[in-house]
């Protein structure tokens, strides 16, 4: 195996360890809504995004219907939009039906462990790592609606917070070796924590809000020096 | 339940994939203005902070406390040794053996 191959996989257990409790949660969710099976797991097939299928499951509880549903959809997840316009600056030349497969693949975790890693991205590399991700997710998925809570409540709420470690681990480094990545971070965290006090966007709006205008107040700021600190 | 939500569900994904697809689409391999550039490099630091604060604080809304002691390790082993499985393993265990002994 190349070393590269290796990297991918190690950068892939953290996401597989954090996606799994929550998958089995949606399965198990899915299932108490009377779902079936292959509705459920197309959920976790097809739209491939841990919040919006959370959010899709209660509302069909509440009696929405598919449009109101969708559009939700569309706005939770437009995130994804701003970090896949960051990743195609920093993926190599690649056959343009590589690029339909990678961008399905676009979550958070996977956007993050990808950000800070340094140099061009492979193909390779990216599909590792998304793969990783999307077994973790679809398998959970399944593991959940059939099996049921089979594993300890204690372990699964605990795996809870593998997501947030992998997200500040991934951080740690960066923010040894440059304050502005620590100051964007910490105020896109303030930022955030007031939109959601103050709750008048829709739902994933908070999150677009805090990249959109801490993104740009960083680019104002600190421009050029960021990215040979953090990038090289 | 009565009628197929495949449709939904498709729907649900064409919503979801157009907007991870679009900026690759538009963007790879062309020159991107400095300004542009320098704001996209920007987005990680500040889609990170967003996604970690303040959610962290209600990742084990019985006992926040457990949590925080799970981060804690991350943060001490992090910036000590590195590395991303240790810290995110160890800070599932901080976090069980808290939940187990003090919940």
């Amino acid at each position: 195996m190349t070393r590269e191959a290796q990297d991918a996989i190690k950068a892939g257990i953290p996401i597989f360890i954090g996606y799994v409790p929550a998958a089995i949660a949606f399965g198990i969710l899915s299932k108490g809504c009377g779902i079936t099976l292959l509705e459920c797991f197309m959920f976790s097939a097809v739209v491939f995004a841990g919040a919006s299928q959370f959010i899709a499951l209660n509302m069909l509880m509440t009696g929405m219907g598919p449009g109101g549903i969708i559009l939700t959809t569309l706005l939770v997840n437009f995130r994804h939009f701003l970090m896949s316009a960051y990743l195609s600056t920093r993926i190599a030349k690649m056959a343009k039906k590589k690029i339909f497969l990678m961008a399905f693949g676009v979550t958070d975790e996977v956007f993050s462990v990808l950000s800070f890693k340094k140099g061009e991205l492979s193909s390779k590399f990216v599909f590792i790592l998304q793969w990783s991700a999307y077994s973790a997710w679809v398998s959970g998925t399944v593991a959940g609606y059939v099996l049921g809570g089979f594993l300890p409540e204690i372990l699964t709420k605990s795996m809870g917070v593998a997501l947030y470690a992998l997200l500040l681990a991934i951080l740690l480094p960066e923010i040894k070796q440059s304050v502005k990545v620590l100051i964007l971070t910490i105020a896109s965290g303030v930022l955030n924590t007031l939109l959601i006090k103050l709750d008048v966007l829709p739902n994933g709006w908070n999150i677009i809000v805090c990249i959109l205008a801490i993104a740009l107040a960083g680019s104002f700021f600190i421009t050029g020096e960021v990215k040979e600190e953090v990038y090289e | 339940m009565n009628s197929s939500l495949i449709p939904l569900i498709l729907g649900m994904a064409a919503v979801t994939y157009g907007p991870r697809l679009m900026p690759f689409l538009l963007m790879t391999n062309k020159q991107i203005p400095k300004r542009l550039d320098a704001f996209l490099k920007c987005i990680p630091a500040a889609a990170i902070g967003a996604l970690i604060i303040p959610g962290v604080f209600s990742a084990t809304p019985d006992m926040p406390m457990a949590a925080a002691s799970g981060m804690a390790f991350t943060m001490i082993f992090g910036l000590w040794r590195g590395g991303i499985i240790i810290p995110v393993l160890g800070s599932v265990a901080v976090t069980c053996l808290i939940l187990f002994f003090a919940g």
